[in-house]
């Protein structure tokens, strides 16, 4: 099985790391030690390793490590800054975004995509922003309140 | 040293821990992503483990040959059922299973051998070596075909593939229907489905072989019952057991029971002699399945003019797939949960659970009484209906006055089903809108119950229902030690809000340890919506011992009688008087004899809620029944069959709100897992191959499908619940799908008698109506 060298961005920071070419980036990810990544099915079926790549949203699960040579990835151990929540985060937790949370990384990256390309989206924007990551705890209204009070000014960190 | 505090300030005047919103105690480490999993924990020297399944419904196994996988380079273990003491199975009148097929197998995909081995490429490539020799049995996909005449039996002893037959009758039946003024009987179809936790299945297993011990990580809601499956499988002394619940990714039931791969791992590991990773597919989990059963429900009610039921007589028969797990528990919910939540008249309930070629189903939220509760409350929307009654009218009919015993024998001390019914006929505009709406669109109504907690436990041990330690030590810190499983449900957070309530102390000063079997008290686990109730209760039991202890510490220091201690929490003073301590002072007073101190609390359900003396009786009782009303308000494409779900007002009676933030979020979540059962969710069999073990197949409901869901929460303050709580986990599911097919009924007048409402069911229901009304209207001009 062959390898190859891959040079990529993780959360900020540049990695150069040996890698089979048929790796995936969710196995990679999680090889690296970036456990905050999930996988919940057996390939692009729940979003639950959605990562972000140079910015937009991407299922780690059916994407190829290789494929991300030279780019940016960023996963959801990124976005708490100097022992502080992003403002996503602070939602999902204080509004319980969040039950048993093993679809909330997934779910708060592509929230996080959504926000950067939309800083006031419409209900209807949000739940179409989140329609390929599933959650099985929260009928999605508390996932939707938490993103709605992202996008307000008011949430606490 | 004391702090004397001669005028309290009022801020030492603490806030309320509990009846207000508060976010999850480990809320954070989730929305970081650095809770861990059991797939994230670190075990770099972890081997691989992988599991053979049946690719045979049913047969016997003639031989397994594994000589050629345990040759292979970088095996370091292969095992088969023969490496297993014991069958197993949650009831322990009915355990069937074995963790690795033994002389047969019953379903496809059952587990029958596995290997560790140093990576994840030379496991499956050892599997593939594995041979298998199994013999072709006849094999049974229906529940009819199983019970069948000349059937061949899946297990000994259970003539007609029949696991449990229930035949309970209450009051006198046939009086019953003779008094009605309106008799109707119908037959209903509901698919299987599955419970779909988004984490996967997996488990880390470390044998330590110098020591003989077994340490087992893993996706249970029962850590203790694993703890005690693990032994007696493997033929361990329990004392060597250890197992730890890490961060669980939901359960909705699939993991309350223990599962063949746990077993698995921990035989892998012993083989191996260290440590074992099993990580199971999505296509594992639901093969492993443990899902609701596909039902097929025959229902005749009698009603009066008014609306009164007075009689009901039902048969209900569950394909319960191939061991036995939760099945007689299931058999016996539906029928003891049909009817309990109004005041009938009388009540004939037969049952009947089958063996069929299967992945075997389980306890899934909701247990038991789900397509029960449609059956009944899809019947009694009908008859309304025929009678010209409001269907919140008839079921106002027959409502329970507590404290009330069903005819049943379970036990209702509170009861908030008038407040429901009367917070959505509000909120849902149903007086204005309900029958009124244009065509396409429609508004359905259904009540439901659940119980807080089964009031026997299924393993009758003679142990409290519940035990909760609480330890203080000299930092001031209060450790809750609990074995009750947090699988994202928020009980952790409960218990500390219930423990700080109790001592008056801000909840930062509560932490808590949970689930783990070498550290916390022994708990059942996390099903039937035990867990605030019983475990609050013992939480609450706990955190007063430890008040008791620490009010006489500051008695014997301020040299008062206790009773002259006026308890504030961060401090606490002589009533009247000037002296006064602080906690920490409080604190050191406690130690300064006995060192750390360790409290219990325990709980069991009083034996008047235990059911009555019938057989079966134990299932469906409990301390506390929840309740719930909910209408919601569908739209329906009569081209395409398809029906958006615009609205749901869901009011929960769940006795008190401890946290009505997470209270708030269950019932939501309950609503959505019943509606991707009415709308979309099935799982479907081709000759016992799952078709849809994924969930690009296994419609489970997006964001996008999902509605507004507007909760109300009812406190009725329950006599026994903690602070008068009671569940609000499952209650609510039950009364979706039955609201879901009123509502298309009144959308475009077609009653559904089979779920899920998928499109082509409701276009062939649409077609079926009007082939229907033109015979009759030709008749009628005939």
């Amino acid at each position: 099985m062959a390898k190859r060298l891959l040079r990529v961005t993780v959360d900020g920071r540049v990695r150069e790391d040996a890698v089979h070419d048929h790796a995936l980036l969710v196995d990679y990810l999680r090889g690296i030690g970036q456990t905050g990544v999930k996988q919940g099915c057996d390939g692009g079926e729940c979003g639950a390793c959605t990562v972000l790549v140079d910015g937009e949203p991407r299922l780690s699960c059916i994407t190829l490590a290789a494929s991300v040579e030279g780019h940016a990835v960023e996963t959801i151990e990124s976005l708490a800054q100097n022992g502080r929540m992003s403002r996503l985060q602070a939602a999902f937790h204080v509004k319980l975004g969040t039950q048993c949370g093993f679809c909330t990384p997934g779910m708060i990256m592509s929230a996080e995509a959504l926000l950067r390309r939309n800083a006031a989206p419409s209900e209807d924007e949000i739940r179409a922003a989140l329609g390929g990551n599933l959650c099985r705890c929260t009928g999605y209204a508390k996932i939707v309140e938490s993103v709605q009070c992202a996008c307000a000014e008011t949430v606490e960190r | 040293m004391d702090t004397t505090v001669n005028a309290l300030s009022p801020t030492l005047l603490r806030e309320r821990s509990i009846g207000r919103p508060t976010p999850l105690i480990d809320g954070v480490e989730k929305v970081t992503g650095r809770a861990r999993y059991t797939a994230d924990l670190p075990a770099t020297d972890a081997l691989v483990g992988a599991i053979l399944r049946s690719p045979v419904a049913h047969g016997v196994i003639r031989g397994i040959d594994t000589s050629r996988a345990r040759a292979m380079r970088g095996v370091r273990a292969v095992v088969t059922g023969q490496d297993f003491i014991a069958p197993y199975g949650v009831i322990p009148i009915a355990q069937n299973e074995w963790p690795l097929a033994r002389d047969r197998v019953r379903y496809r995909g059952e587990p029958v051998a596995a290997v560790a081995a140093v990576d994840r490429e030379t496991a499956q490539a050892a599997l593939a070596a594995i041979v298998l020799d199994i013999e072709p049995l006849p094999a049974y996909f229906a529940a009819a075909d199983a019970r069948a005449e000349g059937a061949v039996l899946l297990h000994d002893r259970k003539p007609g593939n029949v696991e449990r037959e229930v035949d309970q009758a209450f009051g006198d039946v046939d009086a019953g229907f003779a008094a009605a003024d309106l008799v109707r009987e119908q037959t209903f179809h509901y698919a299987e489905v599955a419970h779909g936790q988004i984490e996967r299945n997996g488990a880390l297993a470390t044998y330590e072989p110098e020591h003989g011990r077994l340490t087992m990580q893993s996706t249970t809601q029962v850590p203790y019952y694993l703890h005690l499956t693990l032994a007696q499988c493997l033929g361990l002394d329990g004392a060597q057991v250890r197992v730890i619940k890490p961060f669980v990714g939901g359960g909705f039931g699939h993991r309350v029971e223990p599962l063949n791969f746990e077993m698995v791992a921990g035989a892998l590991a012993r083989a191996a002699g260290g440590s074992v990773r099993v990580e199971q597919s999505r296509e594992d989990s639901f093969l492993t399945h443990r899902g609701r059963p596909e039902t097929d429900i025959r229902l005749k009610l009698g009603l009066k003019k008014t609306g009164e039921i007075t009689a009901v007589d039902c048969e209900i028969v569950q394909r319960g797939g191939a061991y036995a797990g939760y099945g007689l528990v299931t058999i016996l919910y539906a029928g003891a949960l049909l009817h309990a939540l109004y005041n009938v008249g009388a009540v004939r309930y037969r049952g009947y659970r089958i063996y069929t070629n299967t992945p075997p189903c389980g306890a899934m939220r909701g247990h038991g009484a789900v397509d029960a509760r449609h059956a009944f409350e899809a019947m009694l929307d009908a008859m309304a209906s025929e009678l010209g009654l409001d269907p919140i009218a008839l079921r106002r009919a027959n409502l329970i006055e507590p404290p009330y015993r069903t005819l049943n024998d379970l036990q209702v001390n509170s009861y908030g089903i008038p407040e429901c019914l009367d917070w959505v006929e509000r909120a849902s505009g149903w007086r204005e809108r309900h029958g009124k709406l244009p065509r396409g669109r429609g508004l359905g109504l259904a009540c439901s119950h659940y119980v807080s907690g089964s009031a026997k436990p299924v393993h009758w041990s003679g142990e409290p229902h519940a035990v909760v330690n609480l330890r203080l030590d000299f930092d001031g810190g209060i450790t809750l030690l609990t074995g009750a499983a947090d699988i994202g449900q928020g009980s952790s957070t409960l218990l500390a809000q219930v423990a700080a309530e109790v001592l008056l102390l801000p909840l930062s000063r509560i932490r808590v340890i949970a689930a783990d079997s070498a550290l916390t008290p022994k708990d059942n686990g996390s099903y039937s919506s035990r867990v605030s109730f019983m475990v609050g209760n013992a939480a609450m039991r706990a955190a007063q011992a430890l008040l008791d202890v620490l009010v006489a510490a500051a008695a014997r220091k301020l040299a008062v009688a206790p009773a002259e201690i006026e308890w504030q929490g961060e401090a606490c003073r002589v009533r009247g008087g000037e002296h006064a301590l602080d906690f920490a002072a409080v604190v050191t007073a406690a130690l300064a004899d006995n060192g750390p101190v360790t409290v219990k609390g325990t709980w069991s359900a009083p034996p008047e809620t235990q059911g009555g003396k019938f057989r079966g009786a134990a299932v469906g009782s409990t301390a506390g029944f929840s309740y719930a009303a909910q209408v919601v308000e569908v739209s329906v494409d009569e081209d395409t069959g398809a029906v958006k779900v615009e609205r749901v007002w869901i009011a929960h009676d769940c006795g008190f709100a401890i946290n009505p933030l997470a209270a708030t979020g269950q019932v939501q979540g309950a609503i959505y897992m019943g509606m991707g059962q009415a709308l979309s969710e099935e799982t479907q069999y081709h000759e016992g191959l799952s078709l849809r073990p994924n969930f690009l197949d296994y419609r489970i409901p997006t964001a996008v499908e999902t509605p507004p869901i507007d909760v109300h929460l009812v406190e009725t303050i329950d006599p026994l619940g903690p602070f008068g709580a009671k569940e609000a986990s499952e209650g609510a599911l039950h009364g979706f799908p039955p609201a879901l097919t009123n509502a298309i009924a009144d959308a475009i007048g077609v009653r559904l008698a089979e779920l899920p409402a998928t499109p082509d069911r409701v276009l062939d229901a649409i077609v079926e109506k009007r082939r229907h009304d033109r015979l009759a209207a030709a008749r009628t001009k005939a």
